[in-house]
């Protein structure tokens, strides 16, 4: 890239290093089904139903899962683009819009978005400089610092200030657009970073510079990233933590060499193993699920998977399985009773193999 | 082998509405039966172009199409008519990516599947219907029955394509061109698609065209795989040789941005710059801006298509296969 570097943003720490980032709690929420005038019973879309998760500082979370899943409500949760029915957040330390914590404004500040949809998130009224500006103007920046921040921030991902700053955003490629969102999520300064499929529109070898532009700016400014992506491969690149989600719910979550290596969710399994090989003679044979992911509105009782299941047992239906961790790995969990010898899952293990 | 299925030979299309862009320039693709040939690039790299142009779709007051186009021995261009639409769906048939834009929204699925099949074959009503009905358990639709009168709406995305599927075979085509059929499906979803795909190829014994973005999706279904660059043809090779061991810069660019597990930790090998405007594409090779191996050479001659052992490479300066990296 042809620019200086800015100077390494200060890092506003409140907590200690072992204080996660962000920590959420039992995040729940069900949108209402407009139903028929003779419908006397409300129906509910499960969204997200109970989701408790944490973020080290300085790490990348990544979350994957089908769509319809939850992951962009979670996010949009977290962002407080909408209100969430319950469930509760800890930023660094402080509740989040809670008395005596943090206030929403200026967690909104510590927090900033970049969404999958690089043209409809951008005003098109507005020239890409006005757009990186307009945050800090709203928050009290003088305009004059606020326009020489955004030239510097449009220098720093790489696009030079004297060509595009007056441009428009119908003047920008897929990619260059990427790069705007990417500028005004940093001009706050911020400490997490909501990437929400961010890269999923984007060809190939663009989206190969973005996420290295993603990866720099993390290192450079101590960025902690929330990565939801349905492209496997990506969240295997980038994260260092990863929450597989079904049906609204975490299904398991670990480092991820653990959840790439050695996945414990029959779920998580079945999706790994559903990404076309590269090796032509060695085609994937049969297909690991069959179906279509079940309807979040009347979601299945027990465990939400066990009619995809393989493992499947009346044990499945009754019971609703916990998130715990697995033997000797207590940052790996799953939520699955296989990986609970006290179950009653004829196929729980009583001890995990190593 | 006797006539190739499908001959395209210096292809080239240009949209002239309010702002001129050449979609295509002079490509050639031949398809035997029976072979399953993918078409792999970029946005704007002209691979649906290719495909519509194959079944006419583009407006005709505003494309301009030069060169030859045959499928089983008709001249495409020159058909008209009855012969037209018979051509569209009977020989060739499509699947798009959009399986919930593609269907009419307010016929039901088995409507829709029967007024394709009497629309090519005299048949009755009832007839027509036991076909349909046919067709959606051949592309493993469960309870086929029930979903047979079921509103395209009312179907999961992926039931949706299933039935895309189902309506495109409905006629027997000799040739299916795929347009992204699985883009905007789930993994678990696509995978599934990707094999019946792959079985009802094996089946029919028909040829098909998969235009993707995705290396995986292709390496899974295609024989053959040609990679498309501003609306040229790069490279062109057997799967496994594109896969293991690229030439064209371009080809090798995008593999190395093929994110992998091994690429944990440092930054990806990413092609700079981003493709070319097609309404000023540069003078040589298109992708000689982006290219590390560039010379003056390619910015002032366009590389031909030539074949080079048992492939086809347009690049002046090709990459020299390297020893089975580990």
């Amino acid at each position: 890239m042809n620019s200086a570097p800015l100077p390494p943003s200060p890092v506003h720490d409140r907590g200690s290093p072992a204080q996660p980032l962000l920590v959420v709690r039992d995040l729940k929420k069900h949108f209402p089904v407009r139903g028929g005038p003779l419908e006397r019973t409300k129906k509910f879309v499960h969204a997200v139903d109970g989701v408790s998760f944490s973020v080290p500082k300085g790490k990348t979370l990544g979350i994957v899962g089908e769509s319809g899943c939850g992951k962009s409500t979670t996010a949009r949760l977290i962002a407080r683009l909408m209100q969430a029915d319950s469930g509760s957040m800890v930023f660094d330390g402080e509740g989040v819009d809670e008395f005596g914590g943090i206030r929403l404004k200026e967690f909104r500040r510590n927090l900033q978005m970049v969404f999958q949809d690089s043209f409809a998130s951008l005003n098109p009224r507005l020239t890409i400089a006005e757009t990186i500006a307009y945050g800090p103007r709203v928050h009290g920046m003088p305009a004059a610092e606020a326009k020489r921040q955004a030239h510097d921030l449009l220098a720093r991902v790489g696009l030079a200030p004297a060509q595009f700053a007056s441009r428009y955003p119908h003047e920008l490629s897929g990619g260059q657009r990427q790069r705007v969102n990417i500028a005004r999520a940093l001009a706050f300064d911020p400490r997490l970073v909501i990437l929400d499929e961010a890269v999923a529109a984007l060809d190939k070898s663009v989206q190969a510079q973005v996420l290295n532009l993603l990866q720099e700016l993390k290192a450079e400014r101590q960025l902690t990233y929330l990565f939801i992506s349905h492209d496997l491969h990506v969240v295997h690149y980038i994260s260092d933590y990863v929450m597989v989600m079904y049906l609204g719910q975490v299904v398991e979550t670990g480092p991820v060499e653990r959840i790439y290596g050695q996945a414990a969710h029959p779920y998580t399994r079945a999706l790994l193993s559903a990404v076309p090989s590269m090796d032509p003679d060695r085609r994937t044979e049969s297909s690991p699920l069959a179906g279509d992911p079940p309807n979040p509105i009347n979601p299945p009782s027990g465990c939400r998977f066990r009619d995809r299941c393989p493992h499947a047992h009346p044990v499945c239906e009754a019971r609703t399985p916990a998130l715990i961790g697995i033997a000797g790995e207590p940052a790996h969990q799953a939520a699955c009773h296989l990986n609970d010898p006290a179950s009653g899952h004829p196929g729980a293990l009583p001890e995990t193999q190593a | 082998m006797s006539a190739p299925l499908v001959s395209l030979q210096d292809l080239s299309v240009q949209f002239c509405g309010h702002r001129k862009a050449s979609a295509l320039n002079a490509v050639n693709i031949e398809l035997g039966a029976g072979e399953v040939l993918g078409l792999l690039g970029e946005s704007g790299s002209g691979k649906s172009v290719t495909l519509r142009t194959l079944l006419r779709l583009h407006p005709e007051r505003t494309t301009k199409i030069q060169g030859k186009m045959q499928v089983d021995g008709q001249d495409v261009l020159a058909l008209k008519g009855r012969a037209l639409d018979l051509y569209r769906g009977g020989t060739v048939s499509m699947v798009f990516q959009e399986p919930g834009l593609a269907f009419d929204p307010v016929y039901t699925i088995g409507q829709q599947i029967t007024e394709a099949i009497r629309a090519h074959e005299a048949v009755g009503e009832a007839a027509a219907r036991a076909q349909a009905l046919h067709m959606l358990e051949r592309v493993q639709i469960p309870q086929a029955r029930r979903r047979f009168d079921a509103y395209p709406h009312e179907l999961s995305g992926g039931m949706r394509q299933r039935a895309m599927i189902a309506l495109a075979l409905a006629c027997k085509p000799k040739l299916l061109l795929a347009d992204e059929p699985t883009t905007a499906l789930d993994a678990t979803v696509q995978i599934q698609v990707l094999l019946l795909l792959r079985e009802l190829q094996r089946e029919t014994g028909m040829s098909v065209i998969f235009v993707t973005h995705d290396i995986g999706a292709a390496v899974e279904v295609a024989d053959r795989i040609a990679v498309m660059y501003a609306g040229r043809i790069v490279e062109q090779a057997a799967v496994g040789d594109i896969v293991r061991a690229p030439r064209h810069p371009y080809t090798v660019g995008l593999l190395a941005a093929t994110v992998g597990a091994e690429h944990r930790g440092q930054p990806l090998q990413a092609v700079p710059g981003a493709p070319p405007d097609l309404a000023a594409l540069p003078p040589g090779c298109s992708f000689a801006p982006r290219c590390t191996h560039a010379s003056e050479r390619c910015r002032r001659e366009v590389p031909p298509l030539t074949s080079l052992g048992n492939r086809a490479v347009a690049c002046w300066h090709p990459v020299q296969p390297v020893a089975e990296a580990a």
